[in-house]
């Protein structure tokens, strides 16, 4: 990996085409060796690890500070729905190039009335022979802005009402009736966007799952999401070491109060890790992820934001400032993560979203 | 690492549940409050015939030769139970200490049923139930004693957990130095007494979820508001990122390395982080009642608020996290002090 990651540090993936591009670039020197996504079959570009064996792939990969996953849509949430409810021809179809980085993927769920609700979804997909005709808005979507492919939620039964009657269903962002308009996120940048389907035609076998039962299928993915697969260990791990860092090269910014809060995030980084690895026993020894993800979900989101807002204390005044050429040390790139951290209690459902699941699914307490 | 139990080590924890779920339930509890909640011998020699004393005192002593992980079950057993005796310390801490100090004579009479044996440490735990045992084991910084009952002059304390009958016990003229064995002896404390406070988090925040099922406000039961939901899932997630941190402590308790102590540090701060906010939230979500003392939730909030402090205090754990900060590298390839630290 060291020998591999590429010298210059690549420009955000979401700032520009050339950026996205030098991503896609390296997910493919990543595929060429084998390593695009290794848990998976090797007829599909993988090595066929085990879930263990994943966590000290990606020990290594944030070792080496390998660049982001652009590929991180497609390769840990829709690929595994489509190894679970995919046809034979849609694995072959779709996997390939996904984990070649050939096809990248943008996340297509959230409508401007349907956000922590996304039962209320009313993109529809109406059946047209052997095509869908899309129609509706979708907004907040990753990754859409240069992507090539979106998978999202839409009602295939007209009269149908929240959960019931919707589809999974893939579609090209370069279709024609398909407009992708950018949306600037909180720093500046093209992050995700709104894709507008005005009578975009799918063909029937783009649909993933059966037809209604699209629910049941994305949650599969959103489970996968709130998993342990979006964010492994040791990312965090290297922020907290990268962190320890910070504070030792500036221990005249480091007062008992921020000493404290260092403390509880080494910790929690610690304690992620080895719940993960807990977790990953549980799954080794035939055990499921249930609704305990959403547990993983509140923690790391809030770790995140915890570690980067230490970083911006040690930082002081210098943490409003961007990374600029004279910036040696990178201090710039704590506020990008910070920013970046922001975001992390509400997308892959808001955390009061995931209290309400631990509340209602693991402590049975009463729906509202 | 692989955190899967073994099926005897789950399955000795369910019976001890199953037993203490007959003799230790909140009713019996509730019984034993309003009688003054005394040391109660029936409960203690039931517990006795479990023959779980010789847990980790070795084959060659008679023992089960098994070790912390084999024991971090049945203290998140007891520590669910509210159990009041010390169960978890005496057959995970006072027991082996006993062993590993070659006091064959009250060994024996431990193992042979029945003995019980008060553990004082100054700075680590308060000597417990000295009026029932047979023996003390007085430790003053790295030195220990053992004494008979009839020799140990003591003190009763109060506690604000009526459960907890603390003394304080008088420091024997004579004492032997055994360094690394009290050091281990306190690392096990740490380790189970952050166990118990896992199984107390848990119990708060299972009896507050039936509460707040059950009781009606606002023609709904109060358990369907959010605010209420939010509370009790924020405490859930302080347990489950306690508890996988707990059984690697288990695991590493014995290393006695910077890396090993810092992880038994780190475990007992974040259960005792997670037994106070459940607690805490248990009272909160059964309102009034819960303020009261015929509600149960008191009783874990006190034993919470005692363990928190018992085998070494948060400042002292964070001080050994702190020293791990300071002396090794943080990084993914460090997390198993196993595999890692030399020192």
């Amino acid at each position: 990996m060291a020998a591999n990651v590429p010298t210059q540090r690549l420009t955000s993936f979401n700032a520009s085409h050339a950026g996205f591009e030098a991503h896609r670039d390296w997910e493919r020197v990543l595929n060429r060796g084998g390593y695009g996504m290794v848990t998976w079959p090797a007829e599909f570009g993988g090595r066929a690890l085990s879930l263990i064996e994943w966590l000290i792939f990606e020990e290594e990969y944030y070792r080496a500070g390998a660049p982001g996953r652009v590929n991180q849509n497609g390769i840990f949430l829709l690929g595994p729905t489509i190894m679970e409810y995919g046809t034979a021809e849609q694995k072959s179809r779709f996997l390939t190039p996904m984990a070649a980085g050939d096809v990248i993927w943008a996340q297509a769920w959230s409508e401007p009335q349907a956000g922590s609700d996304l039962a209320a979804v009313r993109a529809s997909a109406t059946r047209d022979g052997e095509h869908y005709v899309l129609r509706g808005h979708k907004i907040w979507s990753s990754r859409a802005v240069f992507a090539d492919w979106a998978f999202g939620l839409f009602r295939t039964d007209a009269e149908s009402t929240k959960h019931r009657g919707l589809s999974l269903i893939l579609f090209s962002l370069t279709a024609p009736g398909v407009r992708v308009q950018p949306i600037a996120q909180i720093d500046g940048e093209l992050g995700f966007a709104e894709i507008f389907l005005d009578d975009a035609r799918v063909p029937v076998a783009d649909r993933l799952g059966p037809e209604g039962e699209g629910w049941g299928v994305c949650m599969a993915t959103a489970g996968f999401e709130r998993g342990l697969m979006l964010r492994s260990p040791a990312r965090y791990q290297v922020a907290a070491g990268k962190l320890l860092a910070l504070a030792k090269a500036r221990p005249e910014r480091v007062d008992a109060t921020i000493e404290a809060a260092l403390l509880q995030v080494v910790m929690d980084a610690e304690a992620y890790a080895l719940s993960i690895f807990a977790t990953a026993s549980r799954l080794a020894a035939g055990g499921t992820i249930g609704p305990e993800a959403s547990t993983n979900k509140i923690f790391w989101s809030e770790l995140d934001l915890a570690l980067h807002s230490v970083a911006l204390a040690i930082l002081g005044a210098a943490g409003e400032m961007l990374v600029h050429p004279d910036d040696a040390a990178h201090d710039g790139d704590w506020l990008d993560g910070f920013l970046f951290a922001l975001a992390g209690p509400i997308y892959a459902g808001a955390n009061e979203i995931q209290r309400n699941i631990i509340a209602e699914r693991v402590l049975g307490l009463p729906r509202g | 690492m692989d955190f899967t139990f073994s099926a005897e080590q789950r399955q000795s924890a369910d019976m001890l549940a199953g037993v203490l779920g007959d003799i230790c339930s909140l009713s019996h509890l509730r019984t034993s409050l309003k009688a003054g909640a005394k040391f109660d011998d029936g409960r203690w020699a039931t517990l006795a015939r479990l023959e779980l004393a010789g847990i980790m005192v070795s084959e060659r002593q008679g023992g089960l030769g098994l070790g912390a992980v084999d024991v971090v079950l049945l203290a998140q057993a007891c520590g669910y139970a509210a159990l009041p005796e010390g169960l978890a310390g005496y057959i995970g801490v006072t027991v082996p200490l006993l062993a590993e100090l070659g006091c064959d004579i009250v060994l024996q009479a431990i193992l042979a049923g029945g003995s019980y044996v008060a553990h004082q440490d100054h700075g680590f735990v308060v000597a417990r139930d000295a009026a029932a045992a047979s023996y003390g084991v007085v430790v003053d910084g790295d030195r220990v004693a053992v004494v008979a009952a009839d020799a140990l002059a003591s003190v009763n304390v109060a506690s604000i957990d009526p459960f907890r009958r603390l003394a304080r016990l008088t420091l024997p003229a004579a004492l032997q130095a055994a360094p690394a064995a009290i050091a281990r002896a306190r690392e096990r404390g740490a380790v189970f007494a952050a166990a118990e406070l896992v199984g107390i988090a848990q119990r708060a925040v299972d009896i507050a979820a039936a509460y707040a099922k059950e009781r009606q406000q606002f023609g709904k039961p109060i358990g369907a508001n959010q605010a209420v939901k939010h509370m009790l899932a924020s405490a859930q997630v302080k347990i489950e990122f306690a508890r996988p941190v707990v059984y690697a402590a288990a695991f590493e308790a014995d290393i006695g390395s910077v890396a090993s102590r810092a992880r038994v540090s780190h475990a007992k701060l974040a259960a005792a982080d997670a037994a106070l906010a459940a607690t805490r939230a248990a009272l909160q979500v059964h309102g009034a009642i819960g303020y009261s003392w015929e509600a149960d939730v008191h009783i874990f909030l006190k034993r919470a608020l005692a363990l928190s402090e018992e085998w070494g205090e948060r400042p002292y754990h964070r001080a050994r996290v702190q020293r791990r900060l300071t002396t090794y590298k943080f990084a993914p390839d460090t997390l198993f002090a196993l595999e890692t630290d030399h020192g």
